[in-house]
């Protein structure tokens, strides 16, 4: 018998992309790395937003991101099934890390900073 | 026309004799021998880690413990949990026997990538010698949980804490590769005729799996490697005397660890409906809703970690969400339940030794997941969290539920795998005896810990009126590996000296009973038509062949 014999197991060559198309985008992503380089050192406090800086580094990661899963991993040209896979996974990791986080932010407040003092106590004890 | 033969042709070439000597088998890219060197070794680390869970049962006949001081105590439920979970029930059903059934039932010659799989056993045995290192090296008491602050405390917990991180780092890959090699093979190795919807659900239940496998284990292997990093390095992560957040480590564990249940009990289900429709000879009941249920097992099992960590200090908002979510996962598992119950109704049930487990599986697994709703509600969980009631609960669904599936699936695919049958006698009398003694050990655990028996404790010397549960546990554990003794003796027996196997033992109509017992080398010598996987009406008892057969004016798919 012979599984090549199935429908199911085509044999495919891979996508190819020409290597100028691939330098263009590799030029892209490294003037999206100065872009992010430039974003650290520029002082958003000036406009009263300290928190631009993340948000722009942070969006131009997602953005170059994007771009390497399209071209480099030739999503762009696949099946949507294994888009369909790719995007899962990140909702995926959004809602582990997601979770996570909104519970350590919901406990904050009723964390006591620093030992009671019956513990104090007792550390001190253990220690001597 | 393509001849479907089910009768044992005379073969003399099989995968057990196709090649000879201890590398052939050591460096083997076969399926079914990998398979096999699997089965052996995780049930050589099933009777290491038994020989703990006894130590500790004899450790707690008195209230003042026995011959175990406190810190042995602590290491021998450590090493016993952790030996079981990463290197016995995770890779127990899936990397056993999932690498022996699932080509042979899917109708491949192999699985999708040889190589990565004989590379994942090679990973599982290194994963084992690390945890030997750990042993040897101080030992660990920390829990199989690895839980901070107390694992990064080198003060407190042992030596043997990083070794047993890298150990089941490794393990983990082990079984990623596991599970991505299942899901390529099914997606890409499927023949002509096996749509998804025929597929045995067995298969349904491995790719579930599989798909938690892959999604979830990557999360575990980045935790520990945090945790190693933390205790050697130094960075705050989850240590709050360093910043960190000791509660985070437990996100990070059982989003992993919860899930890690389902890549146990799910192939044990599948195990289940094959046991149940085969040895009923009983067309399944419900066959779609047993496989969406698998799947919807799988997606569930991912949103419900955090009622482990009901009485951690996690917020509120969030103790009310996985509570809810919680209750949902009971819905997919009793739709399995009340099919495999249907399927039964009105079957011709043979009480074999494979039927009596799969029996087992339903009672059991229905103890375990009832109970499982007083631990996802909050009220109760308060009162019952941290108690043996706990330590019952997970027994009845990892040990009862998925080792007793495993079981059963060894004594299913045994004839297959040996080509030789075992003493159906001696085999349902030790299926009882386990039935048995499982429940005398772990029903008077739900007892104690319902009256306030706290888990982990070496000694109870301030609550002697436990003593009683504690003495019936002890005496149902014994009964118990009484059961797996007279099993052991039994299969090994069967390998010498057994009544040879023929194709068909039990009347099952997948893949694997198409092939001779036990199968050759490349499974199929011509490819099988598929058809409908649990109609049995297509074949009758065959005296001479001691087997079943096609019948004579049976059509065969295809034609």
């Amino acid at each position: 018998m012979s599984n090549t014999d199935s429908t199911h197991h085509e044999d495919q060559v891979g996508h190819i992309v020409p290597v100028k198309f691939l330098v263009f985008i590799c030029c892209i992503l490294l003037f999206l790395t100065a872009v992010t380089v430039w974003v650290s050192r520029y002082d958003f406090t000036e406009i009263n937003i300290a928190e631009m800086g993340i948000i722009l580094a942070l969006a131009v990661a997602i953005v170059k991101a994007t771009f390497v899963g399209l071209y480099f991993m030739h999503l762009r040209w696949d099946r949507p099934f294994v888009g369909f896979i790719f995007v899962g996974s990140i909702l995926f990791v959004v809602l582990f890390i997601g979770i996570a986080l909104t519970d350590t932010m919901e406990y904050q407040p009723s964390i006591i900073k620093g030992d009671t003092p019956k513990v104090t106590e007792a550390m001190d004890k253990l220690r001597h | 026309m393509t001849t479907l033969t089910t009768s044992n042709p005379p073969v003399t070439d099989n995968y057990l004799n196709h090649t000879k000597g201890i590398k052939s088998w050591l460096f083997t890219l076969d399926h079914k021998r990998i398979g096999v060197m699997y089965l052996v070794c995780v049930l050589l680390a099933f009777l290491l880690a038994g020989v703990f869970a006894m130590l500790i049962r004899f450790q707690l006949l008195t209230p003042e413990g026995t011959f175990m001081t406190q810190d042995q105590y602590n290491q021998a439920f450590t090493v016993h949990g952790a030996i079981m979970v990463f290197l016995v029930i995770i890779p127990a059903v899936p990397a056993a026997l999932g690498n022996f059934v699932l080509p042979i039932m899917l109708g491949a010659k192999d699985v999708a990538f040889p190589k990565l799989n004989l590379f994942s056993w090679w990973l599982w045995i290194f994963g084992l010698v690390f945890f030997l290192i750990a042993l040897g090296s101080g030992g660990i008491d920390t829990g199989w949980t690895f839980y901070t602050p107390y694992s990064i405390d080198k003060a407190s917990s042992m030596g043997g804490v990083i070794p047993a991180l890298i150990g089941a780092f490794i393990l983990g890959f082990s079984s990623i590769f596991t599970g991505m090699n299942f899901i390529v093979t099914i997606h890409r190795l499927r023949p002509k005729g096996m749509t998804w919807f025929r597929m045995p659900l067995f298969l349904w239940a491995t790719y579930a799996t599989a798909i938690i496998q892959v999604l979830a284990t990557p999360v575990i292997g980045i935790t520990l490697l945090l945790l190693v990093v933390e205790r050697t390095v130094g960075i705050g992560i989850f240590d709050p005397a360093m910043g960190g957040d000791p509660v985070l480590y437990q996100h990070f564990f059982w989003f992993y660890s919860h899930p890690a249940v389902y890549i146990m009990i799910l192939p044990a289900m599948g195990v289940v409906s094959e046991l149940i429709s085969v040895h009923s000879h009983r067309h399944i009941f419900g066959y779609k809703f047993i496989a969406y249920s698998s799947i919807a097992i799988a997606m569930f099992g991912f949103l419900v970690w955090g009622h482990h960590m009901f009485t951690s200090g996690q917020s509120a908002l969030m103790n009310i969400i996985f509570s809810l979510i919680t209750f949902s996962v009971s819905i997919p598992s009793a739709v399995k339940i009340f099919n495999w119950l249907a399927t039964l109704y009105k079957g011709s049930i043979s009480l074999n030794t494979p039927m009596i487990y799969g029996l087992s599986f339903i009672f059991i697994f229905s103890i375990g997941g009832l109970t499982g709703l007083h631990l996802a509600t909050l009220a109760t969980d308060v009162h019952l969290h941290d108690s043996y009631f706990v330590v019952a609960h997970f027994h009845y669904v990892m040990m009862g539920s998925a080792l007793i599936g495993f079981l059963g699936g060894i004594h299913h695919w045994w004839p297959k795998m040996t080509g030789k049958m075992y003493h159906e006698n001696w085999g349902r009398f030790s299926a009882i005896l386990v039935f048995i003694g499982f429940n005398v050990t772990f029903f008077s655990q739900f007892m104690m810990g319902s009256k306030g028996m706290p888990r982990r404790y070496a000694t109870y010397t301030e609550m002697p009126e436990f003593q009683v549960y504690h003495i019936w546990s002890t005496a149902g554990s014994v009964i118990l590996a009484l059961g797996f003794v007279i099993c052991a003796i039994y299969l090994i027996q069967s390998i010498f000296n057994g009544k040879k196997a023929p194709a068909n033992p039990w009347g099952g109509r997948s893949l694997e009973w198409q092939c001779p017992s036990p199968p050759p080398w490349d499974n199929f010598a011509e490819q099988p038509e598929v058809g409908d996987c649990y109609d049995y009406s297509v074949l009758e008892w065959n005296e001479d062949e001691q087997g079943y057969v096609w019948k004579k004016d049976a059509v065969h798919p295809g034609e």
